[in-house]
């Protein structure tokens, strides 16, 4: 057992094996961290690209931060500022990169379906950091390492996604990757933001915070992504703050006493959590973001470790 | 357990009486370098050397010296053929107990072989610390060395030819304490 793809482009291509190989290693890469001296030489030579077309803070930073510790030039390219401002094509651009002989390329696209078509069209591995609306893989992985570390493991475990399911890419992926593992999944929020045929992906559906947060071991907050939003979806945030909102009044008369509280971030303090629990108890927002770098670790080293750089 | 696909067992090597001997023998050679015996940490090697160490430290502290933390290396992200191999080891992770600043760090490994996991393994030491010394105790020198490295410590000194397999088995992962010799099978 072990690592062939030359991608990670989804957690839908993933078999549970393969899910647990990258969560594993994630695992045991997270020692790092604590070190004095954060670097080891295992991808020592090795290039990894980071192209960015949309905004992004924990992502493209844990990645190259992940990437530094295991010794990996790591070049970060973003939209503006390069040549995409001059009238380049996303596929040129690409090109452009890949001629420089690059290991690994990080992307991160507003269109779904990017990073596949990078992978189809470029020679070196390609790792999804969220195209559109469609998965996000390295923060599904990270989710399940956190979920993991704190219930001790997957099996039976029922988690609630609430929020904005229609524009989430993270709420695709983490779907995916809990359904294989064995986990319940009830994604709740307003009719408009449900998407249709989100049944067909295995999770149940409600439109009650209140009985969705009931019986669950984790809740996952969304953010409300309003800037990819057509207007009309919620009649305002400050209604959808009040129905849909978290709060530590919500938690102590609904949830369980010991439910995990996650958000992908950047989280909108007063939307969709309040800062009561957000900075709570229940919460480990910020354990997901140390994890993160394990994660993108572990990743980064299965894919550009793998026997001659590309095709075996 | 049991021997991999297209192997065979050659001879025996040690039974379980001969291995926990060969163990204590070691156990009483650092106790008696009083300099290697105080401040000692033992780090094995994965897979094999972390139960070995885990032996010698209760076999040390039988014999009068202070009980040694254990420490466990996983070796592969220093390998120097890591992106040559396939498939890729499976990482188990490295856990150092403590500083190990000024002290004796006895390196523990099943067998010593090309030299090669001890070069990866000094490094991956160096990035934890400075220790005082750092000291090679291996349970099976099989010879065939391509770095000059040499062991502190051995249980038995063995020659063999490079087409064979020196399996050490031990009760913690194999359910049996013994040493073979594992040649290909015949075509």
């Amino acid at each position: 057992m072990g690592w062939t793809r030359k991608d990670l482009l989804s957690m839908r291509e993933l078999d549970a094996s393969e899910i647990t190989l990258l969560v594993d290693t994630a695992a045991s890469l997270q020692e790092i961290a604590s070190r004095d001296i954060k670097k080891v030489p295992a991808l020592r030579g090795k290039t990894v690209v980071n192209l960015f077309y949309e905004a992004s803070t924990r992502t493209r930073t844990s990645f190259e931060i992940a990437g530094k510790w295991l010794s990996a030039d790591v070049i970060n390219f973003s939209s503006g500022g390069s040549s995409t401002s001059k009238g380049e094509s996303f596929i040129d651009t690409a090109k452009n990169i890949a001629a420089m002989s690059p290991d690994v390329v990080v992307v991160r696209h507003s269109s779904a379906g990017a990073a596949d078509l990078l992978a189809r069209t470029l020679p070196c591995s390609i790792v999804n950091a969220g195209d559109g609306a469609h998965e996000h893989p390295t923060q599904a992985l990270l989710d399940l390492l956190t979920i993991r570390e704190k219930k001790g493991h997957f099996e039976g475990l029922h988690v609630a996604i609430v929020g904005d399911i229609a524009h989430s890419r993270v709420a695709r992926s983490d779907i995916h990757g809990m359904r294989k593992l064995g986990m319940t999944v009830t994604v709740a929020g307003p009719p408009t933001l449900i998407p249709p045929f989100v049944q067909e992906l295995g999770a149940k559906v409600s439109y009650r915070l209140e009985e969705a947060i009931g019986d669950v071991d984790v809740i996952m907050m969304l953010r409300l992504q309003q800037e990819r939003m057509t207007a009309g979806l919620i009649p305002s945030t400050r209604e959808y703050a009040r129905f849909w909102g978290l709060t530590l009044d919500k938690l102590a008369r609904h949830a369980r006493p010991d439910v995990l509280i996650m958000h992908p971030g950047p989280v909108n303090r007063g939307i969709e959590l309040s800062p009561e629990v957000a900075d709570g108890p229940y919460s480990v927002i910020l354990d997901q973001v140390s994890r993160g770098v394990a994660v993108r670790m572990g990743v980064l080293l299965l894919l550009a470790g793998r026997k001659g750089g590309d095709g075996a | 357990m049991g021997v991999p696909p297209g192997f065979r067992v050659r001879r025996e090597l040690m039974d379980a009486e001969r291995l926990s001997r060969a163990l204590a023998r070691i156990a009483h050679q650092i106790v008696e370098r009083r300099r290697d015996a105080e401040g000692l940490v033992l780090v094995g090697v994965r897979t094999r050397g972390v139960p070995l160490a885990r032996r010698l430290a209760r076999l040390v502290a039988e014999a009068g010296a202070p009980p040694p933390p254990v420490g466990a290396l996983d070796i592969t992200l220093y390998r120097d053929d890591l992106t040559t191999v396939a498939p890729q080891p499976v990482l188990r992770g490295t856990e150092i107990p403590g500083s190990i600043d000024g002290r004796t760090v006895v390196l523990v490994d099943d067998v010593l072989y090309t030299g090669r996991t001890v070069r990866a393994a000094l490094d991956e030491i160096i990035d934890f610390g400075r220790p005082a010394r750092i000291k090679l105790a291996v349970l099976i020198d099989r010879g065939h060395r391509e770095l000059p490295i040499r062991p502190d410590y051995v249980g038995k000194n063995l020659p063999t030819s490079r087409r064979e397999s020196v399996a050490v088995r031990l009760r913690e992962h194999d359910g049996e304490d013994r040493v073979v010799i594992e040649e290909p099978e015949e075509a």
